[in-house]
């Protein structure tokens, strides 16, 4: 009799819990999207929420089973309002995940207030070293990669063809200091110059006369948003593009290169990523992210916000849906389980992918709008530098 | 009270009317919102905290600008510098308030005392430029501070403790700590105006010739009020670095020196009060604003030009003369 | 370091000092004559910039976009003063910096909901294309030049204008004693009204002309706003002459310092923090600039009279 009643108790024990599942399943979920729409940078904080929501939109309005409800949040690349628009998404609006956001100041600033509170954070963007290394976050995901590998890129690129003198510049702040470190990491050539331009420089006539004068083999620049438009147009001015072969991170993407156009060119990039890589989900994206925005072409911003939703919606069917076990959750990210743009795409044990990068090169569509294209693998599963000092609990 | 009398002074008129119960009304509505907020409302009080916060530093920049018309230009500069005091003593371990407030305050005054002895020198647009330009190099300069993440800011493990016993850590404790902090510096800066210096100040402003004739050494005075109004500086960055758990020199940038000066003059220059309400009034409306619709700014430009237009005297003097009307 | 680079570096800053000057003329302008701080000079620097590319799109012809562009700028300059200018000319400097922040702001998120949030280009008009070789394995855009030669040029009728003109001696009057002028039968409001859509053209022309060498996006305004206050402020408020001199000082201060301000320190420490103490210190340069000039001269360097 005892048994009977033990079985009887466990199945309804087991009913009930299922239908909480499921009552849970039909709850709305809720996404929080943190990113920069003011300002210059709004062009890459609105590519991230597009890309995101037009890879929900495909997917009937649900990700995992359910209908999605969207907060979407302007950081205003401040700060101090990030975090509290953090408490707010995950306090009052009760988020199931943070997506965002695009800058490394504004991700160091969330990243307390929306991990404490067990809400999970998935950056399509912004991946900085010390939440690859001694910071790592067990409730931090990163779909895009570690901001130094993009620079080791071109460092390797350059090392590998024979280049032997490389100018350098970025921007003189903590991102540029970054890049030009990660492409000394991978370049053991001869470094012409290494300049750093004041923020926000406008007229590059000073830089672009001394790089005529070292006479190097090719430039390396960082110079994003409206730094890269203005440099590569002077820079294609000077008639140095002739002479001096550019190499970037950042400053010819689909962000800029409609404003670039002619002047980027032959010019090359570095990324994990390119609107013409071969495989029918990006085939399909891409077509799909031009008839929906304006015939934009999508930037690696979009894209990456497409997998991270992509990414919620492999981890929540294996979860049934369900976000209450925050470690099932978890380890259904961890699987990544779905099929990225970018081909392959796995999680290394500090949740920062591993994945191939490639040389792009600036070219002129057939129907003549700008993209980068793939010009040659130049890493394949490349892992950042910093996971081992993560020690995840 | 004949029509002239009341056109003649305003102000006057207005403090001694509305006398007490404005700023009554506006702490007993802080004292009294965490309970109206209920548990687990970490992010409202966050928000209010911020708008203390700013209404501290809007406090210190209405004594110069509304009492001493000196229009800067800077004062975002000082917040920077207070939080980021704290924040690189925290990051060498020494977080305690007993060392990290007095540093930040030190540090905020001492740069005000440097620059505003040059800026001092130079009047109107001048002085407003001049003070933009110290911004300017004290953002650059924090901007550089690469081992403290130069612009990528730096996170404090934890918010400052007090004598080793971390109270601050719950966020009730912290927002009324800071409304505490917000009712002393109102009291600082309300006998401060009603004392001899503030006078002094006051006619310094209507008249300098004038008072230099009556044999008052009105730089000297004009120094004291901008290093004080450095030092509240001071303090409402010391607070925001805890608030927010993070310092950055976004924190120092121009356009948060021009809004602090949009909030001064939002709620009524030169009556303290306003201060703090054009605070609220910025923050929270950016922050209802920004909800609606992600084009905010085109509603909020055109009311900050309406306001400048038919709102003389700020939201207080708006709705002064509204009570005036409904008599 | 050779001495053909330092001349061709003093060149660039003789140069960016006379595109500062083109952008800084119409502030000292408005700023001298009328006692108003115009902030929105930025926005409309940038406005003009944008509506030189929307009408290149529509016809295809620089000269045109030039053209309609400016009468466009004219128009929305005239409008603005209408609506919202010419009642804050009595108010306090105070106001009129509240005022014009909020037209900076309704603007700045304006350009981006009428022209997206992406960067613009407007190419650079065909008979203007080629370069000219500066320096061996350095070509320098004759639309630059082209640049040069507007910004003397507009130095220059600036200058017959001011001194030589009627209408110049009434600016000039104006910026010293408007109250005077007007007292003495001139019609100011007009005054007022022909000085301020002259300023607003000068800024648009500005930023049509700098348009083929320079992003436009939103925001594009708001450095060069500062900027171009430095160089007023230096050059003392309401004077041509002297915002043609502190803008060609900054220019040459900015460019010589970006260009060897770490090889200066290299001479004292080591290579590595020089290279970012060097543009730190850079970057700092035009304002440490401005707090020198302010300190021996709180006026600026030519203050036109009156002011105080």
């Amino acid at each position: 009799m005892t048994m009977l009643k033990t079985i009887l108790a466990a199945t309804t024990a087991g009913v009930l819990a299922l239908s909480a599942v499921q009552a849970q399943a039909q709850e709305k979920l809720k996404i929080g999207i943190i990113t920069t729409l003011s300002g210059p940078p709004a062009v890459l904080g609105g590519m991230l929420r597009d890309g995101f929501m037009l890879a929900v939109k495909q997917n009937g309005g649900k990700l995992g089973g359910r209908d999605v409800q969207f907060f979407v949040e302007d950081d205003e690349l401040k700060p101090d309002v990030a975090v509290t628009k953090a408490k707010a998404m995950v306090e009052r609006d009760k988020v199931d995940f943070v997506v965002g956001p695009i800058f490394s100041n504004i991700l160091i600033a969330i990243m307390k207030p929306v991990t404490d509170s067990g809400t999970i954070l998935i950056s399509p963007n912004a991946g900085t070293s010390n939440f690859a290394g001694k910071d790592c976050n067990k409730n931090f995901f990163v779909t895009s990669y570690q901001n130094d590998q993009v620079h080791e890129v071109l460092g390797k690129y350059a090392q590998d063809s024979g280049i032997k003198k490389v100018f350098l510049m970025a921007p003189n702040y903590q991102a540029g200091k970054d890049s030009l470190n990660g492409f000394k990491s991978a370049y053991k050539g001869e470094i012409a110059d290494e300049v750093y331009v004041p923020l926000g420089t406008l007229d590059y006539s000073a830089e672009l006369a001394k790089i005529a004068a070292a006479k190097p083999d090719a430039v390396f620049v960082f110079l994003p948003g409206g730094m890269g438009v203005n440099f590569v147009k002077q820079f294609r001015q000077a008639g140095l593009a002739d002479k001096v072969k550019f190499l970037s991170a950042f400053t010819v993407d689909e962000s800029t290169l409609p404003a670039q156009q002619d002047a980027a060119l032959g010019f090359f990039g570095g990324s994990n990523w390119a609107p013409n890589m071969d495989n029918p989900q990006n085939k399909a994206f891409v077509a799909a992210y031009e008839k929906e925005y304006g015939g934009k072409i999508p930037a690696s911003y979009a894209f990456q916000a497409y997998d991270a939703a992509l990414l919620i919606d492999s981890a929540l069917k294996q979860t049934k849906g369900s976000t209450a076990d925050k470690d099932a959750l978890r380890a259904a990210l961890m699987k990544a389980d779905f099929k990225s743009l970018r081909g392959k795409f796995k999680f290394n044990t500090n949740h920062y992918p591993i994945q191939d990068f490639y040389l792009v090169k600036v070219a002129k569509r057939g129907d003549g709008k700008y993209e980068t294209q793939i010009a040659q693998k130049v890493f394949t599963d490349f892992a950042d530098a910093f996971a081992k000092d993560c020690k995840m609990q | 009270m004949t029509d002239a009398a009341l056109n003649a002074a305003p102000r006057r008129l207005l403090a001694r009317r509305a006398g007490l119960w404005r700023p009554l009304a506006l702490f007993a509505v802080l004292l009294v919102l965490p309970v109206v907020f209920g548990a687990q409302a970490d992010y409202a009080l966050s928000l209010i905290e911020r708008v203390m916060i700013f209404a501290i530093a809007a406090l210190g920049l209405d004594l110069i600008v509304g009492f001493g018309g000196l229009v800067s230009f800077g004062q975002a500069a000082f917040i920077g510098l207070g939080a980021y005091a704290a924040g690189i003593l925290a990051f060498h371990g020494f977080g305690d308030t007993l060392l990290a407030l007095p540093a930040a305050l030190a540090l905020s005054a001492l740069f005000a005392a440097a620059t505003g002895a040059i800026c001092l020198r130079t009047k109107g647009v001048y002085f407003i430029m001049i003070t933009l330009a110290f911004g300017q190099m004290a953002f650059f300069i924090a901007s550089s501070l690469a081992p403290y993440g130069g612009d990528d800011g730096l996170t404090l493990r934890a918010r400052s403790t007090i004598l080793g016993f971390a109270p601050l850590a719950d966020e009730r404790v912290f927002y009324y700590v800071t409304c505490a902090g917000l009712l002393g510096i109102y009291l600082l800066c309300r006998a401060l105006i009603g004392s001899r210096f503030g006078r002094v100040l006051r006619g310094a402003k209507e008249n300098p010739t004038r008072m230099a004739a009556l044999g008052y050494e009105v730089f000297r005075y004009q120094l004291v009020a901008y290093v004080i109004a450095g030092a509240i500086g001071g303090l409402a960055g010391f607070l925001l670095a805890n608030a927010t758990n993070f310092v950055s020199p976004a924190y120092m940038s121009w356009q948060r020196s021009g809004e602090l000066i949009v909030m001064v003059m939002l709620g009524g220059i030169g009556t303290l009060d306003g201060a703090i309400i054009g605070a609220a009034a910025y923050i929270l409306g950016s922050e209802y604003l920004s909800q609606l619709t992600e084009h905010w700014a085109m509603l909020f430009g055109p009311f900050l030009v309406l306001v400048v237009l038919f709102a003389r005297g700020g939201l207080i003097g708006l709705a002064a003369r509204l009570r005036r009307g409904a008599r | 370091m050779s001495l053909l680079l330092l001349i061709v570096q003093t060149l660039n800053g003789l140069q960016l000092g006379v595109l500062l000057f083109l952008i800084a003329a119409g502030l000292t302008l408005v700023f001298g004559v009328m006692d108003f701080i115009n902030l929105a000079h930025g926005v409309q620097y940038m406005l003009g910039a944008y509506l030189a590319v929307m009408f290149y799109t529509l016809t295809g012809s620089f000269l045109a976009a030039l053209v309609l562009a400016l009468l466009a700028s004219l128009a929305f300059g005239l409008l603005l003063e209408f609506a919202v200018f010419r009642h804050l000319y009595e108010r306090d400097h105070l106001e009129q910096v509240i005022a014009t922040f909020g037209i900076i702001l309704f603007l700045n998120e304006g350009v981006k909901v009428a022209w997206g949030a992406s960067p613009l280009s407007l190419p650079v008009p065909d008979a203007f294309s080629g370069s000219v070789v500066l320096m061996p394995g350095l070509l320098y855009p004759v639309w630059r030049i082209v640049i040069i030669a507007a910004g003397l040029a507009l130095a220059a009728l600036l200058y017959v204008l001011v001194t030589w003109t009627r209408a110049g001696m009434l600016v000039r009057a104006g910026a010293s004693n408007a109250r005077m002028v007007s007292v003495l039968g001139v019609n100011i409001r007009r005054l007022f009204m022909i000085v301020f859509g002259f300023g607003t053209m000068l800024a648009g022309f500005a930023g049509i002309m700098i348009a083929p060498i320079l992003s436009v996006q939103p925001g594009m305004g708001d450095t060069v706003l500062i900027l171009a206050f430095v160089v007023i402020v230096i050059g003392g408020i309401g004077s041509i002459r002297g915002a043609f001199l502190a803008a060609l000082l900054i220019g040459l201060v900015d460019t010589l310092g970006r260009s060897f301000s770490v090889d200066i320190l290299r001479l004292v420490m080591a290579p590595s923090p020089a290279r970012t103490v060097g543009p730190a210190i850079a970057s700092m340069l035009i304002y440490l600039l401005m707090a020198l000039v302010l300190f021996f001269r709180p006026a600026g360097l030519f203050p036109a009279k009156g002011r105080g």
